[in-house]
């Protein structure tokens, strides 16, 4: 049998998420559970570690290969498609900015172990302001300190590790951020809150406080400016609208049996509803246009740290995620009506619910206002748009 | 200190928002990990842009552009910014 290759991902996760997601994603909704089987699914075939050199046990895969599968993922479980992409953000981080012996040693072990990673950005008492940290980094003896109260850490109860950010030491200024991988041995983490949400519920995005010892060197020496700039935003805006682009895939596909079911009983005669999937799918056009335009324009500077870091492009990231977030509000909203109540009745083929749930959280777990606000700031000064 | 860097250094003054004094800052001392914010960081462009009456091309309009007082002034000597006629 020949080697998996980085250019059938999509086919390597797409039948995890037909065979195993898309099964229990009913159930991962209804009990609000992290969706275990994807996950153990996506471990069993190595899916964990992609974008990982060869060198350091992964497979190479760029953000181009990997986006259509998080795609996939998103049609079948948006929580699962979540969680994945948001695995990926933090393996986007770790393979472009991991410059210590550590850092590589733990890339390894991600690739041997296939690790989870979790994300740790925002805090209690900052105002949700990712880029504002109140926490800092102690070292003494080649050994870190942090203790966070982390607002959000996504999965955090299934994670393996979870990168903090923070500030750089505790005489540093709010802004000056660096970004820790906390990991065991060291790491202690101790829920608060709970997460009964409309949507991705399965992502069990609980409070926690975080507690972590760990080599120093598994703090990033980049500032967490720069890594935000070149990998993590854009990364994170690029993959997110590729979960939501799936979650409008798999409605509007829904849309398109029901009309075609329709269709087949009445030959001759164009069923009033494909009208409206005409109008549609020229919204879901729209959207799949945009999220590849995104990943081309970030394909073409990925390489290039001051070209991350211009105006222009952070506006475009940014115009990208709020964008995303409304079509797909809008074409699961179309979507439903097209299937009117078999679309509305749940447990049916062409049921919205879940999808509608969803498809709101994409405006709200990163509120769009947030962005459009810093947008606006931008704008003030950039000139070409 | 040139006319051009006390300019620079009166507009970091008044909105780069440092929780240090900005005359204890080198030319070359990184504006960023003393705390200034990218928020804060167009607040200084924009009144870069009133004070010596240019506007600063995209091109320009990039992180390290404003990185410290140096590169400041480097770019409004670039774009031919003269300096402020009352300092």
């Amino acid at each position: 049998m020949p080697e998996p290759t980085r250019s059938d991902l999509v086919e390597r996760v797409g039948a995890i998420a037909r065979d195993v997601a898309a099964a229990a994603a009913d159930d991962v909704d209804a009990a609000a559970r992290f969706p275990i089987e994807t996950f153990d699914a996506l471990r069993a075939a190595g899916l964990l570690s992609v974008l990982l050199p060869e060198s350091l046990g992964g497979e190479g895969a760029t953000l181009a290969d990997v986006a259509p599968a998080v795609t996939e993922l998103g049609r079948a479980c948006a929580s699962s498609g979540m969680v994945y992409a948001m695995h990926l953000i933090q393996l986007a981080c770790l393979t472009r900015h991991a410059s210590s012996p550590a850092l590589a040693t733990f890339a390894r072990r991600v690739a041997d172990e296939q690790l989870l990673l979790a994300s740790a950005t925002t805090e209690a008492g900052v105002g949700g302001d990712v880029r504002t940290s109140l926490c800092a980094v102690t070292t003494e003896d080649d050994r870190y300190r942090l203790e966070k109260q982390a607002s959000v850490i996504s999965y955090g109860e299934q994670a393996d590790a979870v990168f903090t950010t923070a500030r750089r030491t505790p005489d540093s200024p709010a802004s000056d951020q660096v970004l820790v991988v906390c990991t065991d041995p060291g790491l202690s983490l101790e829920a608060n809150g709970d997460w009964d949400t409309l949507g991705f519920r399965g992502t069990c995005s609980l409070g926690f406080l975080l507690v972590s010892t760990g080599d120093a060197e598994l703090v990033f020496e980049a500032p967490y400016s720069d890594i935000s700039s070149h990998t993590m935003l854009p990364t994170s805006h690029l993959l997110w609208t590729s979960v939501w682009l799936g979650i409008a895939t798999e409605a509007t596909d829904r849309a398109r049996r029901f009309v075609q079911a329709a269709a087949r009983k009445t030959p001759g005669v164009t069923p009033p509803s494909a009208l409206r999937l005409a109008e549609l799918v020229a919204v879901l056009q729209q959207l799949t246009e945009l999220v590849g335009g995104g990943l081309r324009r970030y394909g073409e500077i990925a390489d290039d740290p001051d070209a991350t870091s211009s105006m222009g492009f952070a506006v475009a990231m940014n115009t990208l995620k709020v964008t995303a977030a409304l079509l797909v509000v809008e074409i699961v909203g179309k979507a439903l009506l097209i299937c009117g109540i078999a679309g509305y009745r749940q447990g049916s083929p062409f049921s919205m619910g879940r999808l509608l749930r969803d498809a709101y959280g994409a405006a709200v777990m990163v509120n769009n206002d947030r962005i459009n606000a810093n947008s606006a700031q931008l704008l003030l000064i950039q000139r070409e748009l | 200190m040139s006319s051009t860097e006390e300019g620079i250094r009166s507009v970091l003054a008044e909105h780069a928002r440092l929780p240090v004094d900005v005359a204890t800052l080198g030319v070359e001392d990184d504006l960023y990990q003393a705390g200034m914010t990218s928020h804060a960081s167009v607040n200084v462009m924009l009144a870069l842009e009133d004070l010596f009456d240019i506007e600063f091309p995209d091109a320009k309009l990039r992180k390290k552009t404003f990185e410290s007082i140096a590169a400041i002034q480097e770019v409004l000597d670039e774009l031919g910014a003269s300096a402020p006629a009352d300092g």
